[in-house]
């Protein structure tokens, strides 16, 4: 709508709107900067920053938003993913964001991405020594529907008391005879910190352990910054009898086969008909372009 | 119009966004993967004994929000303080208890780590910065292990202060508290958080 208004008024009469490279002034940039160098410096803590509005509602990924537009820079190259998928709302809105404001190169390739940003998600393909994966976070503070006080939690964070954690764990034992926490499963991080890994579902738990990319997580609303150094040690929280276990799927993706990633349950109609997919779409589409195929999957051939 | 103090100021970044953000995610990658030196191409010709590497870390990471604290060969050049305060904004602190950032010219004179602020158990990142100028990187005498490092790393920089990894381990053994390295010179920058474990090789 913009650019054809843009095309169809003399260009004289409309001001060129342009942006701070990645939006954010210099001053908001340093400070954000600042608190990512002491969030990796000790991993898993919660460091406070200057949150600031972003032209997008809270919920939204401002907290990601903002950390990716301080770290972004001209050669990067951006992916954006939403539950796994590029072309999602979500995904599609911040990813464009970026392109206007800081001119970068996007892609939906994992693989291609320096800076990646995502919502509740890690992506299958494994990521490299290069990359840098950006949470956002709704509520960072994993003890908070533990203890509702700021100031206990941080004491408590302090004291690395972290025994109501397990109390919850335990109680979910007692209640349903397992954990039944399936997703911001909480995770212990190089031995110290208790960390909300975001909403991401377990079953990315164990990708984060080791991971040799930088991954930088920002609560926008709730305004803390925290981060995970490349192959640091994230245990996912557990009892010696009862290991943590990630989810499994009975069925591979119906549309390209794959095994052993996250699946996203797809309604067909109103008769209980129903797929499982897998949730990032960028693995999914490059196994069909290689040729693997689902039970409900169409050859790549056939399809074109 | 030619006031002598303006015409005697070196310049700041060519280009204040783009130099600033490579400086930064240079210090980033240093911390995230401790000894590992990061290229830092820091085009700057800031007054002695200030090096290019250290004062593209000042500009790009300091502001009025951080007082800077000088070691003595820095503090004893004015021209030093005045890039500082005129490209960041930032104040220039005599109490290292006071500083955000500190610029250390020769680390073999640096203060004990405890004269600069730790941070305090709630909040451990309010502590200081240490930037310390080196001549060079390698020569690795030093083993590095923790978050960031696959298994462990060797690492070697000059100079470094004589019972350097006594100070470190005293400084892991405060942890979640204690200071953050960034060693700039030779062009490039590599962090010590204080995350990671120091031990001669």
């Amino acid at each position: 709508m913009s650019a054809q208004a843009t095309s169809s008024m003399p260009r004289s009469s409309m001001p060129d709107i342009t942006y701070n490279f990645a939006y954010l002034d210099e001053q908001t940039k340093r400070m954000i900067r600042r608190a990512i160098l002491k969030a990796i410096a000790v991993p898993g803590y919660q460091v406070p920053f200057a949150a600031r509005e972003m032209p997008m509602p809270y919920g939204w990924g401002t907290g990601g938003v903002q950390v990716t537009a301080a770290v972004l820079g001209p050669k990067d190259v951006l992916k954006v993913i939403d539950q796994g998928a590029d072309d999602t709302t979500n995904a599609v809105a911040i990813r464009g964001f970026f392109e206007k404001t800081a001119r970068v190169a996007t892609t939906t390739a994992t693989a291609d991405a320096t800076v990646i940003q995502t919502r509740h998600r890690i992506p299958e393909t494994a990521l490299n020594e290069n990359q840098i994966l950006v949470y956002q976070v709704p509520i960072p503070e994993p003890l908070r529907f533990l203890e509702p006080r700021e100031t206990e939690t941080r004491q408590l964070h302090a004291l690395a008391e972290y025994g109501l954690m397990h109390v919850k764990l335990y109680e979910d034992i007692a209640r349903h005879g397992h954990i039944a926490t399936t997703y911001a499963y909480p995770v212990e991080v190089a031995g110290r910190y208790v960390m909300d890994p975001s909403p991401i579902p377990k079953f990315d738990n164990p990708k984060m352990d080791d991971c040799p990319a930088l991954q930088l997580f920002g609560a926008g609303r709730e305004k803390r910054i925290y981060a995970i150094p490349p192959h640091t040690r994230v245990h996912s929280l557990d009892f010696e009898d009862h290991p943590f276990k990630v989810q499994h799927f009975a069925k591979p993706c119906a549309l390209c086969a794959a095994t052993g990633v996250y699946l996203d349950e797809v309604i067909l109609d109103d008769k209980g008909g129903r797929m499982f997919v897998c949730s990032d779409t960028d693995y999914c589409n490059t196994r069909q372009a290689q040729g693997h195929v689902g039970e409900l999957g169409v050859p790549a051939e056939d399809a074109a | 119009m030619s006031h002598p103090a303006a015409a005697a100021l070196s310049a700041g970044f060519d280009d204040p966004v783009f130099d600033a953000q490579a400086s930064f995610r240079a210090a980033m990658w240093a911390l995230a993967r401790p000894g590992r030196v990061e290229r830092l191409d820091a085009r700057l010709a800031p007054p002695a004994p200030l090096l290019p590497e250290a004062a593209a870390l000042a500009l790009a990471l300091c502001d009025y929000e951080t007082p800077i604290w000088l070691d003595a060969p820095l503090a004893a050049a004015p021209a030093v303080g005045a890039f500082l305060r005129f490209h960041t904004g930032a104040p220039i602190v005599e109490e290292p208890g006071a500083a955000r950032f500190a610029l250390i010219a020769d680390p073999r004179g640096l203060n004990d780590f405890t004269a600069f602020p730790q941070g305090s158990p709630d909040y451990p990142d309010a502590s200081v910065t240490l930037i310390l100028q080196v001549e060079s990187f390698g020569k690795s005498d030093l083993v590095l292990e923790g978050p960031g490092i696959k298994g462990t790393a060797g690492f070697g920089a000059a100079p470094l202060p004589v019972d350097f990894v006594a100070r470190m381990a005293a400084n892991r053994a405060l942890f979640p508290r204690g200071v953050d390295l960034l060693l700039a010179g030779a062009g490039g920058v590599a962090g010590l958080p204080r995350s990671v474990f120091v031990k001669e090789g």
